[in-house]
Order: structure tokens, then sequence, then C-alpha cells
């Protein structure tokens, strides 16, 4: 399973979290744009319109629930998939982000080999919507 | 009746007859001699008065005109059933009483000549007569048809000729001869019967006459107790006409109630009872002695004679005599009762108790009384204390006498004569007045206070000792609310420094795994080739490097989750599941983990265990983690996982079984702690966190269950899972 030239922006503070998931993803055939914040992210999302962004929710500035809620709030971001990343695998928390809108979560650390899968998963079932509304 | 039912002799000997009667229907031969003859038998008829001597005549009048060589004369019964034999001509009066013939027999071929009313030969030998006093020798029978005024009566009996057959000429001789002798027998026994129903009627009346007279009622009564006769006096009480008030009547018809009421319990008792009646006229009662007497006064007809006899004088005298002794009894003893109360209630009362008379001399005492006042005493000590009590009561009594008022009340100090003690007493004195005005004596009753007073001064300590006890119980409530509170302040300190604790081990495996992140990141990436091509000693190397990176991952992640059941962080997620399924899915799961060619694995699950509501995530979590376990330190024979339903617990059991090599004795108790089985011989083997079993029993405990361990070193161990079926909120 491989991407097929999507872009995939990647938010996360944690530049070694950040640089390993771009060069894995782009060896793996996907396009790769990386934030480091909050502010960063969302000017980016509706810059590039990412097909897919991975969400750290720990973030500097304006924190992922944030970001993830006013990407929701905006009609030309709405559609957007993104999948959350957390470091606290606790349960209320991923409650949190699932109701700020997010498509799904991931918890860190996770292989890089999974997180390609997730990403991929995301991707797949997101497209009938995504053709629906284009 | 239907002659042609009877035999030939008779039918023929009918038609005979009926051809001769014919002939004897014209008035009789107005001969001479005959009418001379007749008048004779008349006249000899009428002189005589006795039925059979009527009948001997008749028949020897006809013997001497005709050839008749013997006759009877029968006659109908009184009652009305027999023919019997009454005379008789050349036979004995044995002979003609002997026969007797029952007129119930109604094809008797007498009978039917008696209900013919004429004459009928019979030949010699004739079927169903039977013996006559004839013997068998034809006869000619004739009815005897009574008469009285000329007016026919019904046939009185028979006349039996001996002759075989009679010319008509003989036959309107024997015929009037026959209602001469019918006509005579009637008019006799008229006559008596006529008498004797006159003396009847008379006895009859003395009888009544004499009941009359009787004062007691009586009465004649048939089985079903209706009236037959019964005396004035009875009449008096018991009968009741139209002209008489209402009143009347309705005592009367209460008499009739009574009296057959006091008649109908009577049958079986032999006791003459009393029957209390009501004198319909005066008004009042009436009481009487009831007798009966049961007698027979027909064929199977009983009847009961019930006498009153009137005994309302004798039981009234009876009763007042009873009564007057009665109460000269009951006075008596009530008299004697008094008495004896009194000296009882003298004698028990504790008090003392004296009676003075208006000079103050003592008249009477009780003991208790005796004990404070009697001059006899043994020491001078003691009559000396007398002396100076009788000293207060005198003076008491003085001032009784001086006051207006009839009792005084005082509290006064006697000293018992005996002992010399203060005696504290509460004296009533009374006065009391005779008839006519003037003091006849003065009771006293003098009653201790000694007790009262020592109750109170009892009462006054146990108050004082009440009240310091309350102010001990105030100081030491106080001291317990401040040591309650600084115990819910310290139990809040600990919370806290609980609550700390845990979240810096949260923040610090958060911490680790950041970085932790980046070395499998990297580690992942050298693997796969992205960063370049590694040669393969390199490759070895990176592998170690990911494997104990990954370890360490699985200890942080097991500390974290520790940390939140302990904080209470992870929420119990209640659903439904089949507990056969999920140790299904765990073996599957761990499938890859058995070295199949040296471990066997054996699953054996009831499969009437219910459906089990709890959390299934964390049982199959607690469940995995004990299989894996068991494959971990089972390097030889049988891992068996086993699950079974506790009805009577309602409990469901998993028990995870190996034949590894055992827990050792001294692990057996720390082995649930966390990293309990790190100081041990088995650490090479180990491939775990150190922290499951730790998290088991955690989790276990949690969803309300138990974990045990049954364990021999080197031959195996059996952890054993216990979870209530139904997971039931506040179990953790």
């Amino acid at each position: 399973m491989a991407g097929n030239g999507e872009l995939v922006l990647i938010v996360d503070d944690y530049d070694e979290g950040r640089e390993i998931c771009a060069e894995y993803l782009s060896y793996h055939g996907y396009q790769v744009a990386t934030a480091e914040d909050g502010e960063e992210a969302l000017a980016k999302a509706r810059q590039l319109r990412p097909a897919l962004i991975l969400l750290d929710l720990a973030l500097p500035k304006v924190d992922g629930w944030e970001v993830a809620r006013r990407l929701r709030a905006d009609e030309d971001t709405s559609h957007l998939v993104i999948l959350a990343l957390t470091a606290h695998a606790l349960d209320e928390l991923g409650r949190r982000a699932l109701a700020m809108g997010c498509d799904g979560l991931v918890t860190k650390p996770v292989i890089p080999r999974e997180l390609e899968r997730r990403v991929r998963e995301a991707l797949d079932r997101a497209r009938p919507t995504a053709d629906q509304e284009d | 009746m239907p002659r042609g039912a009877q035999d030939g002799n008779v039918a023929g000997a009918s038609g005979g007859r009926a051809a001769l009667r014919r002939a004897s229907e014209p008035e009789l031969p107005a001969d001479s001699s005959s009418d001379a003859r007749r008048l004779e038998l008349t006249e000899r008829l009428l002189s005589e008065e006795r039925a059979r001597e009527c009948a001997e005549i008749a028949m020897a009048w006809l013997a001497r005109s005709f050839p008749i060589e013997r006759a009877f004369c029968a006659t109908i019964s009184e009652n009305g059933d027999t023919l019997t034999g009454l005379a008789g001509l050349r036979l004995t009066h044995a002979v003609v009483e002997r026969f007797q013939l029952d007129l119930s027999d109604r094809n008797h071929p007498l009978v039917l000549t008696l209900a013919s009313r004429e004459p009928v030969p019979f030949a010699s030998g004739t079927r169903g007569i039977g013996p006559t006093p004839l013997g068998n020798a034809a006869f000619v029978a004739v009815p005897l048809a009574g008469h009285r005024d000329g007016e026919q009566l019904g046939t009185i009996g028979l006349l039996c000729l001996g002759v075989p057959a009679l010319a008509p000429a003989e036959l309107v001789e024997v015929e009037w001869a026959a209602r001469m002798l019918a006509t005579r027998l009637s008019s006799l026994w008229y006559g008596r019967a006529k008498a004797e129903v006159e003396k009847r009627r008379r006895r009859l009346a003395w009888l009544t006459s004499i009941l009359d007279v009787v004062s007691d009622p009586i009465l004649l009564a048939d089985s079903d107790r209706r009236t037959l006769l019964a005396n004035r006096s009875a009449e008096y009480l018991l009968s009741s006409d139209e002209e008489m008030g209402e009143g009347r009547r309705r005592a009367v018809a209460l008499n009739n109630m009574l009296f057959s009421a006091s008649h109908f319990g009577q049958e079986e008792e032999a006791a003459r009872p009393e029957v209390l009646l009501v004198d319909p006229v005066e008004g009042h009662d009436l009481l009487f002695e009831l007798l009966t007497h049961k007698l027979e006064i027909g064929p199977g007809e009983e009847a009961t004679v019930s006498v009153l006899r009137n005994v309302t004088d004798l039981q009234r005298a009876v009763r007042e005599l009873e009564e007057n002794y009665f109460r000269l009894r009951t006075a008596d003893a009530r008299t004697r009762a008094e008495r004896d109360r009194l000296e009882l209630t003298l004698a028990s009362t504790i008090d003392p108790i004296l009676v003075t008379d208006p000079q103050g001399n003592i008249e009477l005492m009780n003991p208790p009384a005796e004990r404070l006042l009697a001059t006899e005493q043994t020491n001078r000590d003691a009559e000396r204390r007398v002396q100076g009590n009788d000293a207060v009561l005198t003076s008491l009594l003085s001032k009784l006498y001086a006051g207006s008022s009839a009792r005084l009340r005082e509290h006064l100090s006697l000293t018992d004569p005996a002992t010399g003690e203060e005696v504290p007493v509460e004296a009533i004195a009374t006065r009391v007045v005779s008839r006519h005005g003037e003091d006849s004596a003065v009771v006293t009753v003098l009653h201790d206070l000694t007790e009262t007073m020592e109750k109170a001064a009892l009462y006054e300590q146990v108050k004082q000792y009440s009240e310091k006890l309350e102010d001990r119980v105030r100081e030491a409530t106080g001291e317990l609310a401040e040591q309650n509170e600084l115990l819910r302040r310290q139990a809040l300190q600990l919370e806290q420094a609980s609550a700390m604790k845990s979240q810096f081990l949260a923040n610090a495996s958060h911490e680790l795994r950041t970085p932790l992140n980046a070395i499998i990141g990297h580690a992942q990436l050298l693997l796969e080739g992205i960063s370049g091509e590694l040669a393969p000693r390199q490759l070895e190397k990176v592998q170690r490097l990911d494997s104990n990176a990954q370890h360490l991952l699985a200890i942080i992640n097991d500390l974290l989750d520790i940390t939140r059941i302990e904080t209470g962080k992870l929420p119990v997620k209640i659903e439904r599941f089949a507990m056969p399924r999920l140790v299904e899915e765990v073996a599957a799961e761990l499938e890859p983990l058995v070295p199949a060619d040296r471990v066997a694995v054996r699953i054996d699950v009831a499969h009437d265990i219910p459906e089990v509501e709890s959390d299934r995530k964390k049982i199959k979590q607690i469940v995995s983690n004990l299989l894996s376990n068991a494959l971990k330190f089972t390097s030889r024979g049988s891992v068996s996982i086993e699950a079974r339903y506790d009805r009577a617990a309602d409990r469901v059991v998993v028990g995870v079984t190996d034949t590894g090599v055992g827990v050792p004795v001294e692990l057996r108790q720390t082995i649930f702690e966390p990293f309990g089985q790190s100081e041990t011989s088995f650490r090479p083997i180990q491939k775990g966190t150190g922290l499951g079993l730790s998290i088991c029993r955690r989790l276990t405990t949690l969803l309300g269950g138990t974990l045990t361990l049954d364990s021999v070193e080197g031959q195996g161990s059996t952890f054993r899972l216990e979870l209530p079926r139904c997971y039931l909120e506040g179990d953790d």
C-alpha cells in the first residue's frame, strides 16, 4: 500500500517526529508539507488544501483542538481529512479530538509503517465524500 | 257382581232361583194356617231379647214346616270383617261357633251370596265353599237383610238350611222368616248399641267434669301434637277464640309456644321440665311442672297426656327462702372479710399508724408504730427515746386540736429507740368525729422520709456525676472532632500527594515516550532501508536497538496503565458478551506465540456459561496476559485454559494452567506487585515488562473479582480469575 502523490500536511512541534514522519511518507509516495505550530498549520491548510492533515494536538500558540475546530468552521477547509496525533492515550482526549471534528485518532508512539496504514485508510474512507463535494 | 264368574252349579241354581223369584213376586198366600204360624214366629221372636235364641227359634220354626235336617245362622261381626257362627239347628254350639269366614275373600261363594241379598242353593260338595257346620251336605244360603222401621239396612248375616233345594212356595216362607229374623236381630243390636252410646256419653261427661274440677291443666294430644282433649284449666291457658281481647289472645299464643317448646325437648329427658306460662287474664307468670305420659288410644295410635302441675307458689316460697339465706351468708362473709382486710392492711402497712383518744392515750398501734412508741423497751436509752417521740406526737395532737381543720400534716423528727438514729417522718393526723359531732379519736399516720431523703441525696449525686460525665464527653468529642479534622486534612494531603505522584508518572511517561518515539521511528527508517542500505552487521544492531526500544515502550505503557487505574482514569465500560468467544479470540491471537512442537494448548470452555455483563476489553486484557505469561514460562508440556460458570455464586471462573517452571513460594505474595518477579531466576527467560500481573490484579479488583495463584515449583502454575457475571457499580 502506498500513496498516489496525495498531499499530507504534517503538523508537529517535535522536530524528530515531524521529520521521521515526512521522510517515511515521502518515501512511500506522498507529497509532504509540514507545520510547527497551530498558526502555521491553519495558514498552510488554507493555502495548500492538503488531502490529509496529521495534526498533533499539543501545539504551541494555537493547539490542535482549536486548529481542528477552525478548519471545520471554515467552509473552504471543512472537508479536509484530519487525523489527530496524541501521545496522551487517555480516552477523554481522544473523545475531545473526535468531537472537534477529527476523522481519526492516532496514539503516539506509532511506528511509521502503522502511521502510513492509518493515513491510507483515512484517505480511502474520505474519497467518496470528497467526490460528492467536488 | 258378574254371575258368570261362578262355577256351573251356582250358575244353574241361580237361573232356577230367578224363575222362583218371579213366582214369589205376587202377595203372600192368604192362608189362615200360614198366618197363624207367622204370627206365632213373630210373637216368639219379639219375646226373645237374645240374638242366639232368636236365631234358634227361627230355625226351629222353619224345620217344623220343611224337611230341614240341620241348619245354622251366622252373622257379620261388629267390625264387618268376618261372618261368625251364631246359632245352629241340631248342631252343637262348639261346631257352630267354630265357623268363621273372612269377608275380605270377595270371591267366596258365600260372600257373593251375602252381597246378592237373594237365596242361593249350593249342591253337595260345591268347590270353594270349604267346611261349614253342615259338612259337605247340600244347602240353601239365605241372606239376612236387616230392616228397621221399614227401612232396609245392610245384610247382617246368612241363614244356611240343610236342604238340597226348596220349592217356590217354600222359598217364600223361608224368605219371610229370614226377613223377620233379620229385623229382630237388627232391632236388638241397634237398641243395645244405643244404650251403649248413651252410657259412654254420660261417662265422658262425668270424666270431663272431673277433669274440669282439677285445677292443674290437663291435655291429651295425638302424635302430631294436635290437642284431642283439654280440661277447662288447660283451655283457659291455651285456647282462645274470636271474642277474647287482643292481649289475651296474644298471651294464649305465647303459652302455646312455650308449652310446645317445653314438650319438644322432653322426649329424651326423663326429668320433669318446668314450664313458665302466663296467666292470660291476670298477666302474671305461672310456673308449672310438666308430667307427661304416653298411652295407646287405638290400634297403633299413640297419644300423650300432659299434666301441668302448678308450682308457682311453691317455687316462689323456695326462691325467697334461698335468697334470704344467700343474703344472710353474703352479709356475714362481707363483714368478716372487711374486718380481716382492715387488720391485714394495718399490720402490713410499713408506715406507723396509731389511734389516740381525745385525751392523747394510745388506743391502737400497728407493729411499725410500736417500734417507735411502745413503752416496753429493753434499756433506759430506748425508753428515753420513746418518751421523746411521745412528746413530739403529743405536741402535734395539741396543735391539731387547737386548729380548726380536721387534718394536720407536718414534718417531724423522731428517734429510733433501738438505734438512736434520727427518723424523719411526715405525720398526717386526722380527727375522727362521732355522729354527735364530738371528737372520738385521732388517727395519725407517720410516713418515714428516710428513704425519700436518701433518694434525694442519691439523685443529687447522680446528677453531679452525670454533669461531670457530660463535661468529659464534651471534651472528648472536641478532641475527636479535632483529630477527625486532622485526619481529614491528612487524607486530603495524601490524596493530593497520590494524585501528584500519578500525575508525575503520567507526565514522566509522556516525556519518556516522545524521544523513544523518535528512536523507534529512526530505527524503522533504517530497517526499511529508507535511509539507505545497511550492512548485515549494522542491520542486526539496528534490530537490537529497535527491540530494546519496543520493550522500553511496553514498560512505559504498562506504567501508564497502572497510573490510570490508580487515579481512576480508567472507566469501566459495561457490555454483554459471550465468555467462550472471548477465550477463543485470545487463544487465536496468541497462536503465533505457541511453539507447537513443544507445547500443546488445550481449551476447555463450558457451554452453559450465560452472557457476561462486564468490561470485555479489560477481561480480554487479563486473560490475554495470563495466557501469554503461561506460554512464556512453559518450555515443554501443555498450557490449558478453562472457563466455567459458578451458578451458586453467579461468577465466571477462568483458569489458566501451565506445566512450566512454577512460582517459588517466596514469590507468590509479591508476584502481583509491580516488578514483583524482578529478583528471580527466571529473569533470563522473562520477556515481559514485570507489570503484567500487577495490571491484571488491579483490573480484576476494578471489576469486583479475584485473581489467585496456585503453583508447584518445577511442575507448573494455575492462575484463577473469578469475576462476577454482572459487574455492579461500586464493586471496585
